[in-house]
């Protein structure tokens, strides 16, 4: 059957922020959404509250509305636009939820909204625990055994039969938020308590522990006509016990026999029939017993997930733009495979090669973390690889998690033979506990001469793939035996590459360079050569140029076509807090941009989650490791006519000296300028002959001078080791203690870098400014104020544009500075400057703080805050187009106050501090949008998951700095008939200026005490100001239990001072929702083409 | 065994060749040159006698990770000539193993051949055909083993049937309470047909490929199934007449070769495809219910769709990648076939309902 005629407008929803446990991979499956149905001529209504993502662009949906992700927002949306269809299986875990409240709100019943793809019954019974179960055993599949409890005194009855340990996972949440394995009756009851609170319906599940159990996923998809296909099966090399989203995945699955696949894909048919997905994909994983072969489903996801993502790009085959097309009536087999044009989709995908996918961790920015792997997801981020065999694709892998290392060991952070060697004993303990270091300890096993039962019977992985891992530590021995690059001989050094060893382990193993490895490599004709992934294994031909790079005989690089321009674009590689979806978004548009020009444009990416690594994204894509040999191979090949490093965050830009020096054409801003940006010293000389001011600063190499020069530049101060980015390990220092015991640390680890000392700017405005020079012309994109004071690292302040309190004489002197610094460094695309304000003697001062001469973390913000797509008109300049002829004169100043929040993923590691500081912390962002401050501020905490009470109870606690500026915020919400409780020092500020106040105890005054009341749902706000940090501390618990209650909190005296305007305004207006298209009438607004004739017909 | 001993080369007739390493028996063998998509199975694919006389590349890169089992063999012996993979598993990991994939290929003394480019060869036989092809572990020169390929007949209209039917005719074991007496035709049959046919109430009588019609009517059968097999069914002229003779005395069932032998039988054509179908992805739609299944194939010639006499035969199903004939009925008589692999072994069993259409057909006997 063709499309359906009865519908005209579909409903889509997106997954909102970045968070642990929900990524770009929706943005990447709601593009495809949007694409494929507009494409089909239906007018898509779109609600999501990230700006970051390409989905929110004005071309890509009809009516796209930034807003809060709730119930009550879409149903605003709904009531104004409405739409025929909710298509409610694209947006994630969140866009599911939401869609499961508009239904049982009633909303979709009264607007006469149809659920397509998965319908409300078919969505509760994969949802909930109980009816899964049930509808498992309807058709004779075996489930765990286990139940569902509503309190604590049912899940210890419960506990009696099950017996420990024992899985805990609550209903309804994201990412497994909450679930956990308890060994212990502590354990469980502390566990089984926060699984309640988690679960939105209070419910949780208690299952038998299939710990190391071999784990599997299906991808699977179902059209009308009840066909279902298989697109991929995936393998976990972490067992049961690590959730899916933190383990070592595999496709296709390695170690199953014929039957016991077709088993297992019977029984993935059987899944989706029973539950009634009606069209679209699903995700189901199953636990076989390794000894025994008993098979259980363990769950199913009725939606698109981030397995569907990476299954498409282990496959190549789109599920989230087939899934769209299933949900308005198209069958599977009326639908092309875009990439054979041959074959229908409803041809199982088959692959040629090995599929690797490791999660990215940053328990570094997280010290007081459990880094143990859990049923709960940790890992922020994650990189693909694909080889023609396990051991290539998981040493690629290994290097695409860009952390240092170059493969399995055999780098510069290899402990082998070193001091820090780990003894035989530490390395069994980092194999019995699920740990994101435990490849590396697999390696170090092997390197004592544990055997594989030995390291089966403490990690339960595979003894499959711990031979792989061995067999690779084997060839390493044998490589190192021959003690030279001379002395190896041709077949072993042939062999070393197609078992994946990267150019920079065969340097450390022969004890030589990179680029003599590289060298003598292809002197001797071992190249690397790149394998298209087609769907079918060769069978038929591909027109979708999408390739890996392995060591084989035959290459299929497309040839270059003469007369056209091709232009490489590097990404970003894993998502990890501080680099993620907005430079996927940058990346994106430079390619759209170029192919809009013409240009043949490759995307180099590892990044499955990404729409930059969906296949019609560009026109050739490259999924390989962003490193110097991975990149050269690539452009050994291809001969591209350009490179563009600025558009990736910090990965391309790390390999930027490298690639020039290689000769690759760097386009854009030049590679030395980004270079001196960053050497303090040549900056502050920038500084002085542009006569701009930076915080007074100064470098310490001794403990000696680090005091010499605190006393010199006073405190506060700002305190870092020089060799760490990105805000690691800095600090705000307010007194000579607190600078002594940092200063000790540093030293300690700095291993003889200098620690940089700056002038700490208190209570200072801290404002972002993006800009675009084509060296001639500078126009500014947007200015940013932040709502957090300087010293909470820009990208977890919310910030607001246009600027909600600065004076027009700071933001012209922001102008001007901006243009100068791009002028001067000789900018070409795009820069971000980070400036400060702070009042002296009453008189703003400007500084600088920051200058990259690179895409920023805010230009999708800038984009939708001003309607102008700058990362696009970047990439324009990049390739010599002036601002002028692009018709970009001046600053667009938004309409509307926009304002970004910042997302953290606190939720997922409990009991940590949520105090914000220098080193970054947020995974996400959301956006609100407002004619005035207030509003814009409010649906921006909205959409952040902070709801902000219009009545009931708040605590106030603030540290001393800060408590001459309470009062004045206490008073308003008295005056607004808040109920007010603080603490002893805050109660007594408070009482002083005259403002009621109950008084409540401290955790260790006794009960009942604030936490009491937190437990008790009788506090909903928490207004509270770090004086010192740490889990350990009172405040610190305090905040760690806002966090695991569910209730929002405040952290700085200027988002306390916002909330208090928001609160004020949401008790006297409603939200009001506006697209994206009526705000930018001229935006250009594109209808893709029409897609080709379907296969069949 | 070291590198060095290890050498073995893969040469096509077209004068192709690719070296790589021994992983199975040393010698030599030649074979027509295909590939197989299926993920796992290789031991299906192996044991299954429709491969007898090809050389198998499997286009997954890692081959024997889960080893060899006795429940997964769908006859004796191997009957593949030779398997070429790119990375044989040395040492497998599955509860059910018995025995390392080397070593089985060993026991069978069949030549095994891994590292090399299997895509390149599977783009080769894509853009080329299906080609004659031979392998030497015995260190000859890429030229001598080229001439090998070039010297070995093909398989164009020989018999291949010959090497692989049972010489005796031969009871699978009785399930309980069967309903059916049916005669298996053995072209190279695979026990996963006959375990489905059991399992479906079938008492089974497996014969030679050459038994003569009288014989299996004889028997009284409630129907006969006419197998897989290997090779060019053009080159079965002792069997396509007693198939004839078969038509309107009794239900019949054909899978692969048997929709082929049954089609030449009904006065239809057959020919080579270009490379073949052989893996377990294809969708096939059943035009009688619209139904769409992803099936197992393995077959090298195909029944020629317009040569079917369309007063007596209607075509019941497509490939829908390439068009191709994938099976038909007979208007009159209780006769239908399938080109695919409703059994799996290896792969899908979403058309194993085809056993219980048989049934059905069985159960309202010749007079339907």
């Amino acid at each position: 059957m063709p499309r359906r005629n009865d519908l005209h407008k579909i409903l889509i929803i997106g997954s909102g922020p970045i968070v642990i446990g929900q990524a770009c991979e929706f943005d990447y499956s709601g593009t495809q959404a949007c694409k494929a149905l507009r494409q089909e001529g239906y007018e898509v209504v779109l609600v999501n509250s990230n700006p970051a993502t390409i989905m929110t662009d004005p071309e890509m949906a009809d009516h796209t509305y930034i807003e809060p992700l709730t119930w009550e927002v879409v149903a605003k949306v709904i009531e104004k636009e409405r739409p025929d269809a909710l298509l409610p299986t694209l947006g994630g875990q969140t866009g599911l939820n939401i869609a499961m409240d508009l239904h049982r709100q009633g909303v979709l019943d009264h607007y006469g909204v149809e659920m397509i793809g998965a319908n409300a019954k078919a969505i509760e019974k994969a949802e909930n625990r109980q009816l899964f179960k049930e509808a498992m055993e309807r058709i004779g599949l075996e489930v765990c055994r286990g139940c569902i409890v509503h309190t604590l005194t049912e899940a210890r009855e419960a506990m009696q039969e099950i017996g420990l340990p024992c899985v805990i996972r609550p209903s309804y949440t994201l990412g497994g938020t909450g679930s956990n394995v308890a060994y212990n009756r502590e354990q469980f009851e502390e566990l089984v308590s926060r699984g309640l609170a988690a679960s939105p319906i209070c419910e949780v599940l208690l299952e038998e522990s299939v710990l190391g159990w071999k784990e599997f996923e299906m991808e699977v998809m179902r059209d009308a006509d009840d066909v279902v296909v298989i697109i991929c099966s995936i393998e976990n090399f972490d067992p049961m016990g690590v959730h899916t989203g933190d383990s070592i995945t595999v496709a296709p699955i390695q170690t199953l026999t014929n039957k016991e696949y077709q088993r297992m894909r019977d029984a993935s048919i059987a899944v989706i029939r029973e539950i009634g997905v009606d069209t679209g994909g699903s995700n189901i994983q199953f636990a076989i017993h390794p000894q025994t072969g008993r098979m259980v489903v363990i769950e199913m996801n009725p939606r698109v997930s981030r397995s569907s993502a990476l299954a498409s790009k282990a496959t190549g085959f789109p599920i989230a733009k087939i899934a769209a097309k299933l949900a308005v009536g198209y069958r599977l087999h009326e639908l092309p495979n875009d990439i054979t044009r041959k074959t229908p989709a409803s041809f199982e995908p088959t692959i040629d090669y090995v599929v690797v996918k490791i999660p990215r961790f940053t328990f570094e920015k997280f010290p007081e973390a459990d880094p143990t792997l859990t049923t709960q997801m940790k890992s922020v981020g994650e990189t693909m690889a694909i080889g023609r065999t396990f051991k290539e694709a998981f040493q690629k892998a290994l290097r695409g998690l860009e952390i240092g290392r170059f493969g399995l060991g055999c780098d510069s952070k290899d402990l082998w033979d070193t001091p820090q060697q780990p003894s035989i004993e530490q390395v069994r303990q980092k194999l019995a506990i699920p740990n994101a270091e435990r490849s590396w300890y697999l390696r170090y096993a092997f390197k004592y001469g544990m055997t594989i039962e030995e390291v089966f019977s403490l990690t339960a992985i595979d003894p499959w793939f711990l031979r792989e891992v061995a067999e690779l530590v084997e060839m390493e021995d044998r490589l190192r035996q021959y003690g030279s690059m001379e002395n190896t001989p041709d077949a072993d050094f042939r062999r070393a590459k197609q078992d994946g060893f990267s150019d920079r382990q065969l340097a450390v193993l022969w004890d030589t360079t990179e680029m003599e490895v590289r060298r003598e490599r292809c002197r001797r004709g071992i190249v690397a050569t790149f394998k298209a992934v087609d769907t079918c294994a060769a069978e038929f031909e591909a027109y979708t140029p999408y390739y890996y790079s392995t060591y084989e005989e035959e290459d299929e690089t497309p040839p270059k076509k003469p007369g056209v321009r091709r232009v490489m674009i590097l990404g970003g590689g894993p998502n990890r807090i501080g680099q993620g979806i907005e430079f996927d978004y940058c990346c994106c548009h430079a390619s759209f941009a170029l192919r809009e020009l013409g240009i043949e444009t490759i995307m180099v990416n590892s990044n499955p989650e990404t729409v930059s690594t969906d296949f019609d994204t560009s026109d050739i894509l490259f999924f390989e490791p962003l490193t110097t040999e991975d990149v050269l191979n690539i452009y050994d090949r291809v001969q591209a006519d350009g490179v563009i490093v600025q558009f990736g965050g910090q990965t391309p830009l790390n390999l930027a000296r490298a690639l020039s020096n290689a000769g690759l054409p760097i386009l854009g801003t030049s590679v030395d300028t980004i270079e001196d940006a960053e050497d303090r010293e040549k900056f502050k000389l920038v500084l002085e002959r542009l006569g701009l001011r930076q915080p007074a600063n100064g470098i310490a190499r001794t403990l000696s001078q680090a005091r010499q020069e605190a006393a010199r530049l006073g405190f506060p101060l700002l305190v870092r080791p020089s060799f760490v980015l990105g805000g690691r390990a800095m600090e705000i220092c307010y007194d000579q203690n607190q600078f002594e015991r940092f200063m000790q640390e540093a030293f300690a680890a700095s291993d003889g870098q200098p620690v940089l000392i700056d002038r700490f700017l208190n209570d200072a405005t801290e404002i972002d400014v993006d800009a675009v020079s084509d060296g001639q012309q500078v126009v500014v994109a947007g200015i940013m104020e932040h709502i957090e004071a300087a010293g909470i690292h820009s990208g977890d302040s919310a910030c607001v544009i246009p600027p909600y309190s600065l004076p027009a004489g700071v933001l012209e002197e922001i102008r001007q500075a901006t243009a100068a610094l791009a002028r001067h460094l000789n900018v070409r695309g795009l820069m971000n400057i980070q400036y400060a304000v702070q009042y002296e003697d009453g008189r703003p001062v400007l500084y600088v703080l920051e200058v990259n001469p690179r895409a920023s973390r805010t230009v999708p913000f800038v984009s939708k805050a001003t309607g102008v797509p700058f990362a696009k008109v970047a990439a324009k300049v990049m390739i010599g187009i002036p601002l002028a002829e692009q018709g970009i004169l001046q600053e667009p100043i938004p309409n509307r106050v926009c304002v970004k929040e910042s997302v953290f993923p606190f939720t997922k590691f409990i009991g940590v501090d949520t105090v914000l500081g220098p080193e970054m912390k947020s995974t996400g962002e959301v956006m609100g949008v407002s004619r005035h401050f207030p509003m814009a501020f409010a649906k921006s905490q909205l959409a952040a998951g902070t709801v902000l009470p219009t009545s009931g109870c708040i605590f106030l606690s603030v540290a001393d700095r800060d408590k001459g500026r309470i009062a004045p915020i206490a008073r308003r919400l008295a005056e607004m008939g808040y109920r007010l409780i603080a603490t002893r020092g805050t109660a007594q500020v408070l009482r002083d200026a005259g403002i009621q106040v109950e008084l409540i105890k401290k955790v260790q005054e006794g009960h009942p005490n604030l936490i009491d009341l937190m437990r008790s749902g009788e506090v909903h706000l928490i207004m509270i100001t770090p004086s010192g940090k740490g889990a350990h501390t009172d405040e610190g618990r305090i905040r760690a239990a806002a966090v695991r209650y569910s209730i929002p909190y405040l952290t700085t005296i200027r988002a306390m001072e916002a909330a208090v305007q928001a609160m004020n305004i949401l008790r006297q207006e409603t939200i009001e929702v506006e697209a994206l298209q009526d705000r930018f009438p001229d935006a250009v607004r594109k209808r893709p083409e029409k897609s080709a004739p379907t296969a069949s017909s | 065994m070291s590198e060095s001993t290890r050498e073995a080369i893969l040469a096509l007739e077209d004068g192709r060749f690719f070296r790589g390493r021994s992983f199975g028996a040393p010698g030599e063998c030649c074979g027509e040159l295909v590939f197989n998509t299926s993920m796992c199975g290789y031991q299906e694919i192996l044991t299954d006698p429709s491969y007898a006389g090809q050389i198998v590349t499997m286009t997954y890169p890692h081959i024997g990770n889960y080893g060899v089992n006795a429940h997964d063999v769908e006859s004796r012996r191997i009957q593949a000539v030779a398997l070429v993979v790119r990375d044989g598993c040395e040492v497998p990991s599955n509860w059910q193993s018995e025995m390392k994939l080397p070593e089985y290929l060993c026991q069978n003394g069949i030549v095994g051949l891994e590292g090399v480019d299997t895509r390149a060869i599977t783009r080769h036989i894509r853009e080329a055909g299906a080609m004659k092809a031979a392998i030497s572990t015995l260190g000859r020169s890429p030229e001598e083993v080229v001439e090998m390929a070039r010297g070995w007949p093909g398989l164009v209209g020989r018999d291949m049937v010959q090497y692989v039917t049972r010489s005796e005719p031969e009871h699978w074991p009785t399930p309980e309470n069967p309903r059916f007496r049916v005669v298996v035709y053995d072209f190279g049959v695979k026990n996963s047909i006959l375990q489905f046919l059991a399992r479906g109430g079938c008492q089974i009588t497996i014969v030679p490929a050459y038994t003569p019609a009288e014989e299996v009517l004889a028997q009284k059968p409630d129907g006969v199934l006419l197998s897989n097999g290997p090779g060019d069914p053009a080159g079965l002229t002792r069997i396509i007449p007693e198939v004839r003779k078969l038509i309107g005395q009794t239900p019949l069932f054909g899978i692969c070769l048997g929709v082929q032998v049954l089609a030449l039988a009904l006065s239809g054509k057959t020919f080579k495809l270009k490379f073949g179908h052989r893996g377990g992805n294809h969708p096939v739609q059943d035009l009688t219910t619209g139904r769409i299944e992803i099936t197992s194939q393995n077959h090298g010639f195909c029944v020629d769709i317009d040569s079917l006499p369309k007063d007596e035969v209607e075509v019941t199903h497509v490939n829908l990648i390439d068009g191709t004939l994938e099976g038909f009925r007979h208007r009159r008589w209780p006769i239908f076939a399938v080109q695919f692999h409703p059994e799996g072994g290896p792969g899908p069993y979403d058309a194993v309902h085809l056993f219980d259409r048989f049934a059905a057909v069985m159960a309202k006997g010749t007079a339907a």
